[in-house]
């Protein structure tokens, strides 16, 4: 038996046997440092003839790579088990807890502006906005309510100077003044806000948030009023069908005029929005009247189109079971936690209004 | 406006049933807001069960009983009646009720020692038999099941309660009501059975109307009645009235109340014994006053229409009467005034005075000028036919005369603004119902105005009528339209948003609070901002508008860490106020936030939150809404209510002078002030009308994608400088030293003390340096290094540490 033979099923068994890094680095000196046993028949080869160096040759460098390849694949294995070994000791209770994280939220009246404004957003409504501080011309005088009117008592004003020149808005329709004052024909906007009376009990806020909607050009009539709020009832409210009415009533700044109510009924202690056989008023709203386009220098037998207001906060206490208005406004940590949104619930019509 | 079915029905002939009736006025505007019966005294009395009964301890023959009357809890009630057993259902009558029998008043008392709360009633304390051994005896079969309920059904008659909107004057009577419904289709008005006034003689009480400016009085109409007999009313006329929960007082008032309510013609009744030789309607001076018929005494400014004699003030006209010529019962020869006072004049004296009366109410929306003598007419033949007396002839006295409104109605009108369509001869139909009078003419009507719709003046109130009668529920619903005129949201609010959003994803929670706030608290945190007060505030804790968001969150963190939450985020984005008129307002986005960074996690070490972790919520949220924070430049410059060390103003630009934002600590003094208990307490505000936002689009925005895979090295700094030397300035020294193979730069060390100078600090940088064309020689980076620390100590002072 050739020495190389020889060496290689010495080494081969050698190799089995070994379980740590140092032996197989031992191991691997014998074999291949400068005075290793196959550099050693690499020597030898120089004293061989041609054919024999090219038999041997061959032989050997077969030999060399097979030692070298179990040599690594020993080595990839102790290094394997060494690992595993570590990690029997590495183990930690995942059960434990986190670091801490703070879950944000979004308020209720903010999600249910961002989804009014996607609804109407998908009918070519855009979003106008108003100063909380109004004249007097704007919120009322502009919108036919001129001075010594009765219906300015309907509105309990917050004045800010002795003359009730100046005021906190009341509604959001003087947005509506402000819009079409600064712009021209035809006008097809949302504004939503907060709105404030000086009446405060359990369903009477202080301040409050209104919807104003705008729709003005030159054959709007009632029909297109009614098909726009039954659209945006039924998306806001995430169902098929609702039951509307249209109710007769009045405001100055529209004619003719009408409250809407929907239908509800009572399920275990909760309001159900479709197609109960009760009644519930949610807005008002009408036609622009003639006197106010005229204040706003919009000629209404040329123009002519609707307006509504709608309470938001009234729409997300009935959307989302809220019973107490007043806790809007009270920030309590554990109400904002509990009727909050997650601030990546962005309302939006392919990813659906709300989760 | 309140009235029964019966009294709507002395106008209407109908052959409706009530709900019908109910749904009627709902559908042609008349707001139904109830439809129920007076609640009656006799609704206290309720059907209870006797749950247990035991001997009272200190009374042989009284009894305490427990007692279910339908509620959770029982109640305890002592009994004398020997029936008082286990198991009986009887009449239990709870504190507050009035026994009819002798009209007394059941309170919580004490019996021997043992509370009882209301009684347990006999069917002769109930008038139900003389029966008044023991308490009543209900069969169980029948009366199982209603416990807790009433045992006396209300009889009463049920009283619908419209709310009229303030234009429908004409409905403040219930025969404007019927004339509606007739119009509607519910049947036929009845004629008013007025016959002619027997009369006798003059009214001699001389009246005149003054000519003066802003006369409030257009037209006053006055008739004597003499040698009445005033007496209570009859009960027809009581039962009337109370039904509509008015109080009967005596047959003259509830005369001219009646007639008030069933027709909107307010009337007074004068004694005329009492009048000073004549009446005089004329302006009031300053300083003028009487005592009214509430008895309050009210001193008038000038221009106030005043109903005077010779003596003086008798009642302001259209509002209130005086009392010193009030009607009594000894009351022998009467006045009857019936007028027509202006809207305006009315509103403005009743504000004025803050008086509140149901003549004022129907005058300031317009009463029906021409039902002046219609008015004296039936009140007077009532008085007469109830109290007796001589009816004189009417005096009517005429300042202006009234004439009906004329308006001309185009037919297309109606479909131009509801989209339905209605027949010329439906349209003459209504609108004559209504009282209208038409003159047909081509393609449109020439309309008169019945005199008791004031608030009729053009074509789209005609629109309104028609719509209204023929029903709301004829409006057709067209599909909306997909057309968007412009982008939903601006820039400007899409910014609101972002950042909105952006703030709540880092774990704050976002509230509203009110506007307005306490200006106590307010001043903390007002600066140099004017105090904007308001005239009449809800309470005088919230008597100003905000001039900053912290002024409210500071309060409703002060109340969640006395609610025993510790580690608290909140924020909200609004308005705060500058000034009192339109557009003195910007919006802010405040940020608050207490306690620790971490507590009680066992991971972490607990630690206080410190202005760098206000730091970096502002920092993230302003790169998150587009901004880029590298041009961002931050100085010292905050408010007063920062900890003046530990806080900063954050610039859009290096230039700008007024900043985007501020963050840090909050002064300790506030914190003191407001008396607050928390570990740490850090703040942050981002004024969104103060970032510039670029026009374009993201899409027109990003700039081309340049990256570099050339070889990437670090190199670290550290320089002693001067301990008030901003990081900022020397990060930008650095990075100006080649902005092209710097590519970023990190502070890992800030170190002050042992082996530093006092007055120095050391500040520890990493540099990142790669060049976008080639691998970076080793001379390159010497190069680069030595660049960089000359530029440090040359600029700077800094010394790089050995």
């Amino acid at each position: 038996m050739s020495d190389i033979i020889k060496i290689k099923a010495e080494y081969s068994n050698k190799l089995k046997e070994v379980s740590d890094l140092k032996e197989i680095n031992q191991l691997k000196s014998e074999l291949f440092g400068k005075s290793g046993k196959i550099s050693i028949e690499f020597k030898k080869l120089g004293s061989l003839n041609s054919e024999e160096r090219k038999k041997i040759s061959i032989e050997l460098n077969d030999t060399k790579s097979q030692l070298q390849n179990l040599i690594e694949k020993k080595i990839k294995d102790i290094e394997i088990n060494e690992i595993n070994l570590k990690l029997k000791n590495e183990r930690v209770d995942v059960t434990l807890p986190e670091r801490t994280f703070n879950r944000g939220k979004i308020h209720p009246v903010s999600q249910v502006i961002d989804e009014i404004s996607s609804i109407f957003s998908e009918i070519g409504f855009s979003v106008e906005e108003g100063p909380d501080v109004e004249n007097e011309y704007n919120n009322f005088t502009a919108l036919n309510t001129p001075e010594n009117h009765p219906a300015r008592d309907m509105h309990d004003t917050f004045y800010l100077d002795k003359n009730k020149k100046f005021l906190l808005r009341t509604h959001t329709s003087p947005v509506q003044v402000r819009t079409m004052l600064k712009g021209k024909p035809p006008f097809k906007i949302i504004a939503p806000g907060r709105t404030y009376r000086s009446d405060s009990d359990q369903t009477h806020a202080p301040m409050f948030h209104q919807v104003e909607g705008l729709h003005i050009d030159k054959n709007i009539n009632m029909a297109h009023l009614k098909g726009c709020l039954n659209y945006f009832i039924k998306e806001f409210f995430e169902v098929d069908k609702i039951n509307m009415r249209f109710r007769p009533s009045h405001f100055p700044f529209t004619e003719p005029s009408a409250e809407v109510d929907i239908g509800y009924e009572l399920k275990d202690g909760k309001i159900i929005i479709g197609e109960g056989g009760q009644w519930l008023e949610i807005l008002g709203c009408g036609m622009v009247h003639p006197n106010v386009l005229k204040n706003v220098k919009v000629n209404p037998s040329k123009y002519q189109g609707y307006a509504f207001g709608i309470g938001i906060d009234r729409l997300a206490m009935l959307k989302y079971g809220i019973n107490d208005l007043r806790a809007f406004f009270e920030t309590d940590y554990r109400w904002l936690s509990h009727f909050g949104f997650d601030p990546l619930d962005v309302p939006s019509s392919y990813r659906g209004l709300s989760r | 406006m309140k009235f029964t079915i019966d009294w709507l029905k002395d106008h209407l002939d109908t052959k409706l049933n009530d709900e019908k009736i109910i749904d009627k006025l709902t559908n042609v505007g008349l707001e139904v807001e109830s439809f129920q019966s007076q609640p009656s005294e006799l609704d206290n009395f309720i059907v209870a069960k006797i749950i247990r009964s035991e001997k009272h301890p200190n009374a042989d023959r009284l009894k305490v009983c427990e007692v279910d009357i339908g509620r959770n809890e029982n109640v305890k009630v002592v009994c004398g009646a020997p029936n008082a057993k286990q198991n009986l259902i009887t009449i239990y009558a709870p504190p507050g009720a009035i026994i009819p029998k002798n009209q007394m008043k059941l309170s919580v008392s004490k019996i021997r020692g043992v509370t009882s709360y209301g009684m347990l009633c006999s069917e002769s304390e109930l008038k139900l038999s003389d029966e008044s051994e023991g308490i009543t005896e209900l069969p169980e079969n029948k009366y199982e099941n209603k416990i807790g309920k009433n045992y006396f059904s209300n009889n009463a008659p049920k009283v619908i309660d419209l709310s009229i909107t303030p234009n429908r004057a004409d409905c403040l009577g219930v025969r404007g009501i019927a004339r509606d419904l007739v119009a509607a289709g519910s049947g036929k008005l009845r004629k008013t059975n007025s016959s002619e006034i027997k009369s006798f003689g003059q009214q001699n009480i001389k009246v005149k109307i003054k000519k003066e400016k802003n006369q409030g009085c257009s037209t006053f109409g006055s008739l004597l009645i003499k040698d009445v007999k005033n007496k209570e009313s009859p009960k027809w006329l009581k039962d009337k009235l109370l039904s509509v929960g008015q109080k009967p007082i005596s047959a003259i008032v509830d005369i001219t109340n009646y007639v008030m309510l069933d027709l909107n013609r307010p009337l007074h009744a004068y004694d005329a014994d009492k009048i000073d030789s004549e009446i005089i309607v004329r302006n009031s001076k300053k300083g003028e006053s009487f005592e009214a018929l509430d008895k309050k005494k009210y001193v008038l400014e000038d221009n106030m229409c005043v109903i005077t004699d010779k003596t003086g003030i008798l009642g302001l006209g259209g509002i209130i009467g005086g009392t010193r010529s009030s009607t009594e019962f000894g009351t022998k020869n009467i006045l009857l005034e019936s007028a027509y006072f202006y809207p305006k004049s009315i509103r403005k004296t009743s504000k004025l005075l803050s008086i509140d009366t149901d003549a004022k109410h129907r005058f300031e929306r317009g009463i029906d000028p021409n039902s002046i003598e219609e008015g004296l007419l039936v009140a007077a033949n009532l008085i007469k036919k109830i109290c007796g007396g001589i009816i004189s002839k009417k005096d009517i006295q005429i300042y202006e005369k009234f004439k009906k409104r004329k308006v001309s109605f185009p037919l297309t009108k109606l479909q131009s603004i509801t989209g339905f369509k209605v027949s010329e001869k439906e349209i003459v139909k209504i609108l004559e119902n209504l009282g209208f009078k038409i003159t047909k003419k081509k393609n449109f009507l020439d309309l008169l105005v019945p005199s008791w719709r004031p608030d009729i003046e053009q074509e789209i109130d005609i629109v309104e009528e028609i719509a209204r009668i023929i029903g709301y529920d004829k409006i057709k619903m067209e599909l909306p339209e997909k057309v968007r005129i412009k982008p939903t949201l601006n820039k400007q609010q899409k910014l609101f948003h972002f950042l909105q959003r952006s703030v709540a994803s880092k774990g704050y929670l976002e509230t509203v609070t009110w506007s307005f706030t306490d200006s106590k608290i307010n001043d903390l945190f007002k600066e140099d901002k004017k105090e904007i007060e308001i005239v009449n505030p809800i309470s005088s804790d919230l008597n100003v508008l905000r001039s900053s968001i912290f002024s409210n969150l500071i309060y409703y963190l002060k109340k969640n860490l006395e609610r025993d939450f510790k580690d608290i985020s909140m924020f909200e984005i609004g308005p705060l106020f500058t000034g009192n008129k339109p557009g003195e307002q910007e919006i802010a986005l405040a940020g608050i936030k207490s306690g620790l960074a971490s507590r009680l996690n066992w991971l972490e070490k607990d630690r206080k939150l410190d202005v760098f972790d206000s730091k970096r919520d502002v920092m993230q949220t302003l790169c998150e809404i587009g901004l880029d924070i590298n041009k961002l430049k931050i100085d010292i410059k905050t408010p007063s209510y920062y900890h003046p060390g530990k806080s900063g103003a954050i610039y859009q630009n290096s230039i700008d002078k007024v900043p985007i934002a501020y963050f840090g600590e909050i002064h300790p003094n506030i914190i003191h002030k407001v008396d607050i208990k928390t570990d740490a307490l850090i703040i942050f505000e981002i004024f969104l009308d103060r970032i510039k936002i670029s026009e374009g689009k993201i899409k027109d925005l990003k700039s081309n994608f340049q990256y570099s895979d050339f070889q990437k090295s670090e190199r670290d700094f550290a320089f002693v400088l001067d301990k008030s030397f901003e990081v900022q300035e020397l990060i930008k020294i650095i990075s100006d030293v080649d902005k092209d193979l710097i590519k970023s730069i990190r502070v890992f060390d800030v170190y002050e003390g042992e082996n530093i100078d006092k007055d120095k600090k050391s500040v520890a940088l990493n540099v990142t340096i790669q060049s976008r064309n080639k691998s970076l020689t080793d001379e390159d980076l010497n190069n680069l290094n030595k660049l960089i620390i000359s530029s440090v100590e040359n600029k700077t002072g800094a010394k790089l540490r050995s």
